[in-house]
């Protein structure tokens, strides 16, 4: 009996309004009367807008012209790019040497896409992380296999900020479950500490960080020590992330209903093995969206090493801009640039949503 | 381990699993339990019940330290919970508990969540922890969910799911705080018949419950606690037809 109930409710299909293109403008879009009368302003807004818009970047355009060309046409000038691409890409990494960043890149992205599949976490898939960033190490710095040794001083653009915002998560990410659990340490000095740290890099903005780190921090060395300052500007950025990281966590720990340690400790596991097998993996899935908010940001705010004359790939835009044959093309410069960071961050914000809805358990 | 006389109408055999003397515990100022004494044969099934707030939780939780008492003494299978981290885990391992909101890990599979035990703190290796879970989700009749996580299981699935991964470290002891009063009442029965099964094999129990058939059909004894003291014990038959104390009366008037 039960079976031909079940046949029966198989064959029963959704009613046709909540399906299809109908179904679905009438369930999104109009399916209360100021819901309909937004969606039809916002109709009249983009017809106003976007064939212009469309007009200007696509059919009265340039994509390869001389600067000169561009100064006839009433569209955009993408030529801009094409143009410069090597300067804005690559900055200041001598010429002839640019597939040395290249394929440093290269292998980071397809490392970075290569594991984001969960099943491949292994041990096997960290030696594997070794090996490619002592390559790119390899690759960027040279000066063995016949490569010319290029100073730390000529990398810039897009490697610069790839390689500053990728070590500045990396490593700010452990750094700040470590501040975060400190924080919550039985351990008076461990506790103050950590609530020091993390609210005296939360009260000062990266730009000051950053100052400190080129010219504060240099002046307490003794004579003729210096570290690399693009190893400084980073130091810099993996600190301030770390902070805003733990505060998040922190969050993600306190959400922590007390039964869960309680049933952890019942078993006899340690308080160690209690953070890291069943209060970690919890409390880091809860706070995946507000961190990855920092991580965007963090990615975005590496921009500000212009101010410790680092060329990143904004600076590298500017500088190009700054050339006078195409100072007129700022906006399709930054209009390319905005394009390249959106690539970026979109890429890991749906990561990042991908990732929670897999780590979902509560059905 | 010293042997001692305790007067209560209960066979005495052997040295006791759990003695517990003299104990006193404070939460701030409140004296939350004020001189429990305690011993607990090997295969005794005790009930404690009492009104609420009267201190039954506080007094079962010490029993493995998930709150610690400030006087008196607590010795577990031979073993005295100190501030001795090492000598705590030990006892906690040994003891097993269920909660009243099963504290299932949310995060981990049915299995995965009875195998944790056994691998991180038994060592035990993954294969043989699986075996065994499996064992015990047979007994508890839930094999079949091992896959699945358990906020896809009914609170009375997920409530056998916790006594089977206590029962996972083969502990010496269970203690179970109000394993049905989270359940609804259909599914209070599937969890009393898997505690019935486990007192029938000789576990060592102690239960902090209202349900009062169970009591009567499976203690040897029955503990009434008031006010942070334990006011009355006695063996079922006459702690619920012959009850001592004023208060005992009371209460059983209350909930019978
Ligand atoms: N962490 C705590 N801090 C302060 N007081 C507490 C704490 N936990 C429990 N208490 C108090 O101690 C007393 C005993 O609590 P306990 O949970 O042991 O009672 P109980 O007998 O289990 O009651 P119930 O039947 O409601 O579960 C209560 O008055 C409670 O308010
Ligand atoms: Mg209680």
């Amino acid at each position: 009996m039960t079976e031909l109930a079940a046949v029966r409710r198989e064959q029963l299909k959704p009613p046709v309004v909540d399906i299809g293109v109908i179904g679905w403008l009438h369930k999104n879009l109009f399916n209360t009367w100021y819901n309909s009368i937004l969606t039809v302003c916002m109709v009249v807004v983009l017809g106003l807008l976007l064939p212009p818009l469309f007009k200007w970047a696509f059919v009265d355009s340039v994509w390869y012209s001389s600067a000169e060309a561009c100064h006839d046409i009433d569209g955009a000038c993408w030529s801009v790019i094409p143009h410069n691409i090597r300067f804005i890409i690559f900055g200041f990494f001598p010429e002839g040497q640019e597939w040395r960043p290249a394929l440093a890149m290269f292998l980071l992205l397809a490392l970075v896409v290569y594991s984001r599949k969960r099943s491949r976490w292994q041990s096997s898939l960290g030696c594997l992380w070794a090996v490619s960033l002592t390559v790119m190490g390899v690759l960027m710095y040279g000066g063995i296999f016949g490569m010319p040794v290029v100073e730390t001083s000529q990398w810039s653009g897009l490697p610069l900020t790839l390689m500053l915002s990728f070590f500045g998560m990396v490593a700010a990410y452990p750094l700040g479950i470590m501040l975060a659990i400190g924080r919550r340490s039985r351990l008076p000095a461990i506790k103050s500490l950590c609530i020091v740290y993390i609210e005296m890099i939360r009260g000062v903005p990266l730009i000051s960080l950053l100052f400190m780190s080129s010219i504060m921090f240099p002046l307490f060395l003794p004579e003729g020590i210096s570290i690399n300052k693009v190893l400084r500007a980073q130091v810099a950025i993996i600190l301030f992330t770390a902070a805003y990281i733990a505060e998040v966590v922190r969050g993600g720990l306190q959400a922590m209903p007390r039964g869960q340690y309680e049933a952890a400790e019942s078993l006899g596991l340690t308080y160690n093995q209690t953070l890291r097998l069943i209060i970690l993996p919890q409390a880091l899935k809860i706070v995946i969206p507000p961190t990855v908010g920092i991580l965007l940001s963090a990615f975005k705010d590496t921009s500000l090493v212009v101010i410790i004359a680092l060329y990143d790939v904004l600076k590298t835009t500017k500088v190009t801009l700054s050339n006078p044959k195409w100072t007129g093309c700022s906006t399709e410069a930054y209009i390319f640039l905005a394009l390249l960071y959106f690539v970026f961050c979109y890429a890991m914000s749906s990561y990042s949503r991908r990732l929670e809805k897999e780590l979902d358990t509560s059905y | 381990m010293n042997e001692r006389e305790v007067e209560t109408g209960v066979v005495k055999s052997g040295d006791p699993i759990i003695e517990i003397h003299g104990m006193h515990k404070w939460y701030g100022d409140f004296h939350v339990l004020s001189d429990i004494n305690l011993e607990v044969q090997p295969r005794e099934k005790i009930v404690i019940c009492g009104p609420s707030g009267s201190g039954k939780s506080t007094l079962i939780r010490c029993i493995n330290r998930l709150e610690e008492h400030q006087r008196g003494q607590i010795i577990v299978n031979g073993t005295e919970l100190t501030n001795d981290i090492k000598n705590i885990e030990k006892v906690r391992a040994e003891v097993g508990m269920v909660f009243q909101h099963f504290n299932l890990f949310p995060h981990l599979t049915i299995l995965e969540n009875l195998t944790l035990g056994p691998i991180w703190v038994r060592k035990k290796s993954k294969k043989e922890a699986e075996a065994t879970a499996m064992m015990y989700l047979e007994k508890v009749d839930i094999a079949e969910q091992a896959k699945k996580f358990p906020g896809q299981l009914s609170g009375g699935q997920q409530q056998r799911v916790a006594i089977a991964r206590s029962l996972c470290m083969y502990p010496e002891v269970m203690l179970f705080d109000e394993p049905t009063s989270a359940l609804d009442p259909e599914m209070i029965k599937e969890v009393l018949d898997v505690m019935i099964g486990l007192a029938e094999e000789g576990m060592t129990m102690l239960v902090v419950t209202h349900e009062m058939g169970f009591a009567k059909s499976v203690a040897d004894r029955v503990m009434f606690m008031d006010d942070g003291e334990i006011v009355e014990q006695n063996r079922p038959d006459l702690f619920f037809d012959n009850p001592q104390h004023e208060r005992t009366k009371l209460f059983l008037s209350q909930i019978l």
